[in-house]
């Protein structure tokens, strides 16, 4: 990717994407409280384990819960407190500072509507606001866009009031009637460590051939040592190695250092989303020092890029982190976590009223497991996005609960996280 | 053959582009009868020239390209030449005033070959089975050129090739050898008889490139018991062979001439046959011959089997192949029928790695797409090891499984790259069932099933074992 350092221009924001539509507008209400708000989202997709990001340490039943991989706060690698209660993944120390800056909110025991565990439908839940996946092709975060009342006044560039998408695919939550910008970085994203993983586990089970050339392949690019023994799945060692610890570090910092270039910038768009993928870690997932760790790390990398590319304008923002669903509570026999229910939603920026976990802790107890299994929600990811549309956005509730985030009158919008 | 709902996918991709939406489900009754009844269409093999280039044109219009671009160099080199004469201290005021060089004008024959390109591509993405088409690309490869050394390679495959893709493999070879890219290629357009008229007053001699490769490549196959005086005694007779020159005759600059100045006198022996110095019929007598020699139906046969079967195919289609072809004289449609009809042919286990042509107008059809555009297809052929019509030697593309097999893990990059730019046009699931449906295991419709993204979910179905074989 080239970075642009000072955004993208018009011309720019064309040659990276072919796509951008003549329509804009400034939120008017917020506009009117002297405000110039800033959101963005970032999509984790793949569904991430809120347990290994975010631990309830002071659950009497965590420790016997997942055992060595129990994120704690004694032994060698101590996980980062929050609250007494809760404890954060040493990988995120950008998101410790923040925290204890009063800038960033952790969210557990949440989930949205979906309660089945296919990563396409829970995606699509995610991302369209919908309680059924297969409902609608826009998303939540486009439709809140395209619900302001414009101040057309107020207008001082071209692509202000667009949702703004980063990545080579517009990620559905922006998608829909209110014009997307796009941009891609020039490089293609690597082919992740878990896509090559899952294939040559394909291969090794139908096509040796193929499979040694895989090998041959990963052996080459250093991402697991040479020997033999070390590539069998059952073991506890790390898949991932320097060259894919850097990979996933350097493009998860470039598109969110790049998303937050661009909503910087004093004419540039208000509302923007990007996807990282990565965290459907069902083998050897590496909670401390391992694959998740890693991806943790290069999460943490991206939100210090945000900050640090937002200048001034990181007063005004709030980012959010939202995946499809959590993982099991336990970990599965190859050392990893399969599909689950309820995970964490982390929130960053300036305009937060922050350093807080907001959780209705269910426990974890076996017999406080949703289906003796995941983490049970207790927290609706709807009512977490609707206050923050509401009061960062000034979106309207009645849309909120009809056209944004539909059949959702019920679902109150969490009061105060915004400063 | 014994009836296998696998059967009708396996055939589209064994013999054909792989399946397109409905494919499957509209051969699934008689797989090998809708192989044989594309063999029988009529026009089978032919595409339409119209905004084409003959090989001709195509040359002219490069040699006219080449010749004002080197009249603009040297009306520029003479112009600097004349400002380094004048006064040093004009210099600056001349560059400030210099006009800035006028646009480059597109190079003619790099348009050309993008539109043969998209031609030779539409015909496959969007052939029924691909299955004439991928005896085209065969033929093509095996009597190869290459784009480096003429802009006539699309030119020759449509005018060489495709006619007698379904006849005659006499006519096919003579087509080819006498082709004007042939003869510049394997440099026969300069090879000129010593003893001949040219040959004396130029003081000049044979060129033998391509009487060797005839011999080695073409027809007989290597270590078939040809000499090299049968080399040197075949590039003999088809001395003469070569091109109008193109900078002094404006009407037919590049095509096809016979040129009796040039020609060897005398008769020549190849292969322990005498020939009479017959001018031009001489060289054509010496191909017939060897089209129909056993050596040739074996080399060529071996080849067909290898290609469509396996590395080692089986003796018993090899016989079959082999003797369709002496007994018919050749006739490259009994040929045809024989190996899709032979049982051998028809092994549940996918032998064969695509090449990467195959591999990705696969994926086109199985997305349902129409057509894939040239300007996107070359490169990324050319990154995965296949540049269109530019074989690194006269040989062709490899067709073996290890000559493709290093390249899988470049396939995995572009398979992570189509995935990432047209996520929102494919659904893995349904290009799953289109291109795969019976043929696909139990592992494979896991894999893709389980997948983390849409887009992983594509990756890993362009790469699985299926696609990448036939």
């Amino acid at each position: 990717m080239h970075a642009k350092h000072h955004g993208a221009t018009r011309r720019e924001l064309l040659l990276g994407s072919g796509a951008l539509f003549a329509w804009a507008f400034v939120p008017k209400l917020a506009r009117a409280e002297g405000r110039d708000p800033r959101f963005l989202t970032i999509v984790l997709r793949g569904a991430l384990d809120g347990l290994a990001t975010v631990a309830p340490v002071g659950d009497p039943d965590w420790i016997k819960l997942r055992g060595d991989n129990a994120l704690r706060l004694d032994g060698a690698t101590p996980a980062l407190p929050l609250d007494g209660f809760f404890a954060l993944n040493r990988a995120m120390p950008n998101f410790h500072r923040l925290y204890q800056g009063g800038q960033a909110i952790v969210v557990h025991a949440v989930a949205t509507p979906y309660r089945e565990r296919s990563h396409f439908d829970g995606q699509d839940v995610l991302q369209t606001g919908y309680t059924q996946a297969g409902r609608a092709d826009s998303g939540w975060l486009n439709r809140a866009l395209a619900s302001l009342e414009p101040d057309e006044t107020a207008r001082t560039g071209t692509n202000r009031g667009r949702a703004y998408a980063v990545g080579p695919a517009t990620p559905l939550v922006v998608r829909g009637p209110a014009p997307v910008l796009s941009w891609a970085p020039a490089r293609l994203p690597p082919v992740s460590d878990d896509t090559t993983m899952r294939l040559l586990d394909l291969y090794r089970h139908t096509d040796p051939a193929l499979a040694r050339v895989i090998e041959d392949r990963i052996d080459l690019a250093g991402l697991m040592p040479g020997s033999s023994q070390n590539r069998g799945v059952s073991d506890n060692s790390p898949v991932v190695q320097v060259g894919g610890i850097n990979q996933a570090r350097a493009y998860f910092t470039e598109v969110a250092g790049a998303a937050a270039q661009f909503l910087a910038k004093p004419d540039g768009p208000r509302v923007g989303a990007l996807a990282l993928d990565g965290w459907d870690t069902h083998y050897n997932e590496g909670i401390v020092g391992g694959r998740l760790s890693v991806l943790l790390g290069a999460l943490d990398g991206a939100l210090a890029a945000i900050e640090t590319n937002m200048g001034n304008a990181w007063k005004e923002t709030v980012v959010t982190l939202i995946t499809e669903f959590g993982r099991t509570a336990r970990i599965n026999g190859t050392a990893g976590t399969d599909h689950g229910t309820a995970t964490v939603a982390l929130l960053v920026g300036g305009a937060l009223k922050g350093g807080r976990v907001i959780a209705d802790w269910p426990g974890v107890k076996a017999s406080n497991l949703f289906e003796n299994r995941d983490l049970m929600a207790t927290t609706d990811l709807r009512a977490v996005l609707k206050g923050l549309l509401r009061d960062h956005l000034r979106v309207q509730d009645r849309a909120l609960a009809t056209v944004i985030f539909p059949d959702s009158e019920g679902v109150k919008p969490i009061e105060g996280c915004l400063a | 053959m014994l009836p296998d709902p696998r059967n009708a996918a396996l055939a589209l991709h064994r013999f054909g582009f792989g399946p397109r939406p409905g494919t499957i489900a509209a051969i699934a009754s008689d797989p090998q009868g809708a192989l044989v009844a594309e063999l029988d269409q009529p026009n089978a093999g032919k595409v339409s020239d119209i905004g084409l280039w003959s090989s001709g044109t195509a040359n002219r219009n490069a040699f006219e390209f080449n010749a004002a671009r080197l009249a603009r160099q040297r009306l520029a080199a003479r112009r600097e030449a004349v400002a380094k004469e004048a006064d040093a201290t004009l210099v600056a005021d001349k560059l400030a005033v210099a006009t800035p060089p006028a646009p480059r004008p597109q190079n003619p024959a790099r348009e050309n070959f993008f539109r043969e390109a998209q031609v030779h591509y539409d015909a496959a993405v969007t052939a029924e089975i691909g299955l004439v088409e991928r005896l085209v690309w065969f033929w093509s490869n095996h009597f190869c050129v290459s784009a480096d050394d003429t802009v006539m390679a699309g030119a020759y495959e449509r005018e060489a090739i495709r006619p007698h893709v379904l006849g005659r493999f006499a006519d096919m070879l003579l087509a080819a050898e006498s082709h004007p890219a042939m003869l510049i290629y394997l440099n026969n357009a300069s090879s000129i008889g010593p003893d001949s008229v040219a040959g004396i007053n130029r003081n000049r001699g044979i060129n033998e490139n391509l009487g060797r490769e005839i011999l080695e490549l073409h027809t007989l196959g290597v270590r078939s018991g040809y000499k090299q005086d049968d080399v040197i005694s075949l590039a003999k007779a088809i001395t003469g062979w070569t091109i109008y020159d193109t900078a002094t005759t404006p009407d037919h600059g590049g095509e096809f001439l016979y040129f009796p100045r040039m020609h060897e006198p005398g008769r020549e022996t190849v292969l322990g046959k005498v020939y009479d110095d017959t001018g031009i019929e001489q060289g054509r007598a010496v191909l017939a011959d060897l089209a129909r020699h056993p050596a040739t139906a074996e080399h060529v046969t071996i080849k067909l089997a290898r290609h469509f079967i396996a590395d080692d195919p089986p003796p018993a289609l090899i016989e079959a192949l082999k003797k369709t072809f002496l007994d018919t004289d050749g006739d490259l449609l009994q040929v045809s029928k024989a190996l899709v009809m032979a049982p051998e042919s028809w092994s549940p286990t996918q032998a064969k790695i695509k090449h990467p042509s195959e591999w990705m107008v696969t994926y086109i059809r199985a997305a349902g797409f129409t057509r894939g555009e040239a300007h996107r297809l070359v490169p990324a052929l050319n990154r995965l090891g296949e540049p269109l019509w530019r074989p690194a030697a006269p040989k062709g593309f490899g067709d073996g499984n290890d000559d493709w097999l290093d390249g899988v893990g470049h396939r995995l990059d572009t398979a992570n790259a189509i995935a990432q730019n047209n996520e929102d046009r494919l659904d893995p699931k349904a290009m799953l069932e289109t291109s795969l449906g019976p043929l696909a295991s139990a592992e494979t419709r896991s894999t893709v099933d389980r997948a983390e993204t849409k887009q992983q979910a594509i990756t890993l179905l362009l790469m699985a074992p299926e696609m990448q074989r036939r």
